[in-house]
């Protein structure tokens, strides 16, 4: 009997890449989570693991035109979502890029051969990301836009 | 980058279909990213966001909305790249809102207004636009698409208050909240984050109120008993560029 379960267990070992698809055959299904992650304290991602391999590209472009013309945002398919679950952390537990070499968004993306612009604009690290959070303190520069003053609108008042 | 829609719902439809138990059982983890409850349906022509700005309780020197600005939207995070004169880089810093001193010259006269998209009912910006990346929200908030916008800088040209920046090199820092990168054009969002999580402010106004001097008041165009209107009908006020007829979501008063 004992015997019997173990021939299945790796008989369905077996299987797995077959059935999970061809997609990073390299890595087993979860594979690319990176452990100092939230996600690698958790069993699920948003959507089950395969259908997320396959097509988080479609439910993140889905959400983003929600979130733009429809002002829905921060629902499970988000952007932002996706990054403060996913990345990982230093050993003073700081947030490295999700988009940094070994990292989980790059790492399978290098595997597969994709080249992302997403990251040109969007933050690799969770940071400012309620509407109400407090922002880093950074001093603003000193008057930088006094030089802007009076520099586009015409001299003079604006009359009727 | 525009894709079809209806294709894209196909899709998750029937991921959705073959996924419904996982899904089900997911719920439990959708929600660790949210700290305010955020809209749930999208939003409509029930409201037209817009400002009532009294240039009379405007302070001489005073940056607070612009500050309040530029942290909301990590604009303060902007770093002068290498080599470029601090001249140039005050040129082309993006700015979402400017302090603008108008003097007349007989009198000596001078007003102070803080300056920022206007929020046009009928944007130019969105007019010229050749890939439909400049929009107006059903809210009246006139945006970019970041995603469309290909950085031609048509809608800069057009824009008669010169609200618009274009962002000239990448990008190193930036808020989750508040994206932003090398080539697309920006402006002023009337705080469209904040609005969608159920605050009814924008950063400029609770700065400028938070100062004291209550110069900027922020509401519905269309609710007829809410704050704004009721500040509208109480102060004379205009619109700059009233000649344009573009009835602009921001009004100014004392001009
Ligand atoms: C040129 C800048 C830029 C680039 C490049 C860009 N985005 Fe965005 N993205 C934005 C801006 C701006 C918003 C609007 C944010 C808001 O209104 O809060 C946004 C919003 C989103 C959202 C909704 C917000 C969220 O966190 O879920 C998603 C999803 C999204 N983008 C996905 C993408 C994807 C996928 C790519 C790459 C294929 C991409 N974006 C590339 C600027 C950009
Ligand atoms: C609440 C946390 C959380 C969020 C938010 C989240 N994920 Fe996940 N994700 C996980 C977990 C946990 C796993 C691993 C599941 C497993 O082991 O089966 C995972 C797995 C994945 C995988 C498969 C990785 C592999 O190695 O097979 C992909 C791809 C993925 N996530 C993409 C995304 C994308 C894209 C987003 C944003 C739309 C996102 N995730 C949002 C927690 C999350
Ligand atoms: C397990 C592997 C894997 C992981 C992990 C992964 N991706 Fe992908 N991603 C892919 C594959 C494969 C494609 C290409 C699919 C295609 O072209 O049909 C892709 C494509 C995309 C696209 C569409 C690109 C385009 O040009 O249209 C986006 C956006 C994307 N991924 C975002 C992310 C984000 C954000 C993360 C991290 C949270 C992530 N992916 C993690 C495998 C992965």
């Amino acid at each position: 009997m004992a015997k019997a379960v173990v021939t299945w267990g790796i008989v369905s070992l077996m299987l797995m890449p077959l059935l999970y698809g061809t997609l990073a055959q390299a890595e087993a299904i979860g594979g690319f989570v990176v452990p100092t992650s939230k996600a690698a304290q958790l069993d699920r991602c948003v959507e089950p693991t395969e259908a997320m391999r396959r097509y988080h590209m479609d439910l993140i472009r889905h959400q983003r035109d929600t979130t733009v013309y429809g002002g829905i945002r921060g629902t499970k398919h988000s952007m932002s979502g996706c990054v403060d679950c996913h990345a990982g952390h230093d050993a003073s537990g700081e947030p490295i890029p999700v988009a940094a070499p070994g990292q989980f968004c790059q790492a399978c993306h290098h595997y597969a051969a994709i080249k992302l612009n997403c990251f040109d604009c969007h933050a690799t690290v969770p940071k400012g990301e309620a509407w109400n959070q407090e922002p880093e303190p950074t001093a603003p520069e000193a008057n930088w836009m006094m030089n802007l003053l009076d520099l586009h609108l015409p001299r003079g008042r604006v009359t009727p | 980058m525009k894709q079809d829609h209806d294709t894209i719902d196909q899709g998750r439809r029937a991921l959705l279909g073959a996924a419904a138990v996982g899904a089900a059982a997911t719920v439990g983890f959708s929600s660790t990213i949210v700290s305010a409850e955020g809209r749930k349906t999208p939003v409509t022509a029930e409201h037209r966001w817009g400002m009532l700005i009294d240039t009379s309780k405007c302070a001489d020197g005073c940056t607070a909305c612009v500050d309040a600005c530029e942290l909301e939207n990590g604009l303060n995070l902007q770093e002068r790249p290498h080599g470029l004169s601090q001249q140039k880089w005050d040129d082309q810093r993006s700015t979402w809102i400017r302090k603008v001193r108008l003097q007349d010259n007989l009198s000596g006269q001078i007003t102070q207004l803080p300056l920022m998209c206007q929020h046009c009912e009928k944007p130019p910006c969105v007019d010229v636009c050749p890939t439909g990346a400049s929009f107006k929200r059903a809210d009246g908030i006139v945006m970019v698409d970041r995603h469309i916008c290909i950085g031609c800088r048509y809608c800069m040209m057009a824009c008669p208050y010169k609200a618009r920046s274009f962002i000239h090199e990448p990008v190193e820092h930036k808020f989750t909240r508040a994206p932003r990168g090398k080539g697309c054009v920006e402006s002023c969002n009337l705080c469209a984050h904040r609005l969608d999580h159920g605050e009814n402010n924008t950063a400029c106004a609770e700065a400028c109120a938070q100062t004291g001097h209550q110069a900027i008041t922020f509401g519905d165009l269309n609710h007829a008993n809410g704050k704004l209107r009721q500040a509208l009908k109480a102060t004379k006020n205009r619109q700059i560029r009233e000649d344009l007829k573009l009835n602009t979501g921001v009004r100014y008063a004392g001009l």
